[in-house]
């Protein structure tokens, strides 16, 4: 009853066009715009700036560019945090060998290399498939992390290669303070959110979701594989790039390649698998879950059992609690939480009516 | 059954208080807040575990023994780290604001990414950021790194320190001159920041360095060790980090270097390093900041008021005196001893971070002192000041005999005069990065 479509009509091909197609999720989507760029960085404090929501928005960044690759063209790839570091050691270098070059070139250009780099990787794909794909990719998890920690020149000779991120300026405005962190974190996630939407529901968007299904019956029809297999490399590359060089930049404040290791990668494909692939929504859901549901269970532990039972039990007990309750919704919704949430919106709409 | 819970009695008390924390009865206590990014799971959990025990157990010693500095009782919490970097910042941000009206004084990571990762988080909120025997080289200059501590020895004093000790005994260090020292060092940030002042110094004296890289974890070294008989160096200086060492040890043995001609570093002095490797490791050298063994009276005293009064943080009391237990009361003594020095300022009260950091700038332990607190021998020798955050930069020598480490020289000094001014470029270099205007050291008090 409160979901109801009836009664809006689409009467022009703008309309058709829109990415919210009914009035509340429109409305609903502006108040949640709102509410994280208005009136978020009133309530929020340090902790929650820099402990929780920047990493779980530059995490739902790094989901968004491996779903494209994943979840909408069907490319497996354990390489994501590979992908991040270089964008993170791009837009450094970027920034530290070009003087007074602006921060936000300094993401894009991050970006274009990491995208680079998946081109290179991703070149494999047009032979093999599936879990060999992803032995490929492994590829590049293991040889970018070596290359910058065996060139000196990536961290500008830092004794021990971890760079740190230069000031965060924009038009002469300092983002530097948490609230200021969280706003740029937001808004390059926002705008990039915005661009992936757009192109899944493009031409190219099609031609992934073709090649996923069969690519054979793809090339058929006159998809050309090579052409869609690395657009879906770079552009996924593209996002995960920008979502290193947050990762130093807005959240870390530092980064040694190491940071970007195979458990990095893992933790990303599992925000995708949780929260749903081929999805975009899903993505944010899904590193919410990742993110702050440990933060969630270690700050109830702390408040409520520190000193009661060992810390170091403590530790495994939650640990235990998280993967019981990953496992409870994969059987629970396999596609992950961006269907349970579609399954809730069908719900809603005939509420309080069943069927 | 329910062997993790400890006491069913504190189950209940725990549960009261937190209904009468949510029922808002807080009142501002007379206490000072630790917050601990612990780390009791994961690969490391062995040096956690260790030094945060040593470092609640000497914090639980004040209050039982002297009810805290001046009637300022001590307080901490935990958080987990397990050495992963995220969850060491989200530790941070979520403890830096001090418990139940009690501030915090230091935050202690343990672990050199988190406190990359907290350096300049530090400096914004003025919390002490301890770093003892690690850390960020250049941060000893205090000037531009106004809140980081790498306490008694920065990785730069380590290594000059190795080299004074093979020079010596070579029977001077003029007799370097031909000698051929091979650095076998791990594969990571950590393992590689020494091998620029390894290369200065091998200039300096005319010795000859070979540095060679074991690939994390380092579970295999054998190729390593064919090219090191190949070369048949005097020395091999072991930069190692968990299982790297005694596999090193091992592997040592069956290519038939001597094993007391191999001299681990800061990271590879401890029982769990040297142990596993069995009869290989018999007679293997380290350096370490502070002897283990439990001879020291502060330990004694600890043992008495704490242990036996079943209030100890370890798990396995056989851990008691090891050099990661150690190492925490050290860091213990010199935290508590920096709230006493800024209380004797500032008043007999909770101390902000900043004012604890006054504490730290002016840490004097003299032999006297040291004695007085009942850790002569056990602690160095320490002066801190504006412009050094190091203080003493000194480390012993100790000999794995089988079953337990022997101390086997007196302090040797690391040259650090000659290492300042590479520091200084250093952080110069961070400071004109970062838009830093360096501190003036002659203005401060």
């Amino acid at each position: 009853m409160i979901y109801r479509e009836s009664g809006q009509f689409i009467t022009s091909y703008q309309a058709d066009h829109r990415i919210f197609k009914l009035y509340q999720q429109r409305w609903a989507f502006y108040a949640l715009l709102g509410f994280a760029f208005v009136i978020v960085p009133f309530i929020g404090n340090d902790y929650w700036f820099s402990a929780i929501l920047i990493p779980f928005l530059v995490l739902s960044l790094a989901g968004l560019g491996l779903n494209l690759l994943t979840g909408y063209a069907g490319q497996i790839s354990l390489g994501s945090a590979a992908f991040m570091a270089v964008g993170a050691f791009a837009a450094y270098n970027f920034q530290v060998r070009i003087e007074g070059s602006p921060l936000l070139v300094g993401f894009v250009f991050g970006g274009v290399a990491a995208a680079i780099v998946g081109v290179i990787f991703g070149l494999p794909s047009l032979r093999i498939k599936g879990f060999y794909l992803l032995v490929s990719t492994l590829a590049a998890q293991f040889f970018v992390t070596w290359v910058l920690t065996q060139f000196g020149w990536f961290s500008n000779y830092n004794a021990s290669g971890v760079i740190s991120a230069p000031s965060l300026l924009i038009l002469g405005h300092d983002f530097s303070s948490p609230a200021g962190r969280y706003l740029l974190t937001l808004g390059v996630v926002t705008v990039l959110a915005f661009f992936a939407r757009n192109i899944v529901r493009s031409e190219l968007g099609r031609h992934w979701m073709a090649v996923r299904d069969m690519d054979t019956a793809a090339a058929v029809i006159g998809i050309p594989i090579l052409k869609t297999k690395l657009l879906a490399f770079a552009i996924s590359s593209f996002l995960l790039g920008i979502a290193g060089a947050l990762w130093a930049f807005t959240y870390l404040g530092t980064v040694e390649p190491h940071g970007f290791d195979l458990s990095r990668s893992f933790q990303i494909l599992f925000i995708i698998i949780i929260g749903g692939m081929g999805s975009i929504l899903g993505n944010f859901l899904g590193a919410a879950f990742i993110v702050l549901l440990p933060i969630l269970l270690s700050n109830l532990s702390a408040n409520f059992l520190a000193g009661v039972v060992d810390p170091g039990q403590l530790e495994n007990l939650q640990k235990i609690i998280f993967g019981a309750l990953i496992i409870f919704f994969l059987i629970k919704e396999p596609n992950g939480l961006a269907r349970l949430w579609q399954l809730f919106r069908e719900r809603a709409r005939i509420w309080p009516l069943r069927f | 059954m329910l062997s993790i819970i400890k006491k069913p009695s504190a189950l209940i008390g725990a549960l009261t208080l937190g209904l009468s924390l949510l029922s808002g009865t807080v009142q501002a206590a007379n206490e000072q807040y630790f917050p601990l990014q612990s780390y009791r799971v994961g690969p490391y959990a062995a040096g956690g575990t260790g030094f945060f025990g040593g470092f609640i157990d000497y914090l639980q010693y004040v209050n039982l023994k002297e009810g805290g500095v001046n009637g300022v009782k001590f307080t901490w919490s935990e958080c987990e780290t397990e050495y992963v970097v995220e969850k060491g910042v989200e530790c941070y941000e979520r403890l830096k604001k001090g418990l139940n009206g009690a501030p915090a004084a230091a935050t202690n990571p343990l672990s050199v990414g988190i406190a990359y990762a907290t350096l300049d988080r530090s400096a914004t909120d003025k919390l002490p950021l301890i770093t003892i025997n690690h850390g960020r080289t250049d941060s000893t200059d205090g000037s531009v790194f106004p809140y980081v501590f790498p306490l008694q020895l920065n990785p730069y004093s380590e290594v000059s320190a190795i080299i004074n000790y093979i020079g010596d005994k070579s029977g001077g260090l003029d007799k370097l001159k031909g000698k051929k020292i091979v650095t076998l060092f791990h594969g990571s940030p950590y393992g590689k920041e020494t091998n620029p002042i390894l290369e200065l110094l091998a200039k300096k004296y005319g010795f000859q360095v070979t540095l060679i890289e074991v690939p994390h974890p380092g579970n295999e070294q054998q190729s390593q060790w064919l090219n090191i008989r190949r070369i048949k160096p005097d020395w091999v200086i072991l930069r190692g980090w968990g299982v790297m060492n005694p596999v090193a040890l091992k592997t040592a043995q069956k290519t038939g270097f001597p094993a007391d001609h191999i001299i681990g570093n800061i990271w590879s002095n401890s029982e769990e390093d040297a142990a596993p490797a069995g009869a290989a490791a018999k007679g293997f050298i380290s350096i370490t900041t502070h002897p283990s063994g439990t001879n020291f009276p502060v330990l004694q005293d600890i043992d008495k008021t704490v242990l036996k009064a079943g209030k100890g943080n370890l798990q396995d009391s056989k851990r008691f005196g090891t050099v990661y237990y150690n190492l925490g009361v050290v860091n213990g003594i010199l935290n508590v001893e920096a709230v006493r020095v800024a209380q004797a300022k500032f008043g007999k009260r909770p101390l902000t971070g900043e004012e604890v950091r006054w504490g730290f700038e002016n840490i004097k332990l003299d032999d006297a002192r040291l004695k007085q607190l009942g850790a002569y021998g056990l602690v160095q020798p320490l002066k801190l000041s504006c412009s050094d955050h190091e203080g003493g930069g000194a480390v012993r020598f100790q000999q794995w005999d089988g079953k337990q480490w022997k101390v086997i020289s007196d302090w040797v000094q690391a040259d650090r005069k000659l290492l300042r001014p590479i520091i200084e470029e250093s952080s110069h270099k961070y400071a004109k990065e970062k838009g830093i205007t360096p501190r003036d050291c002659s203005k401060e008090s």
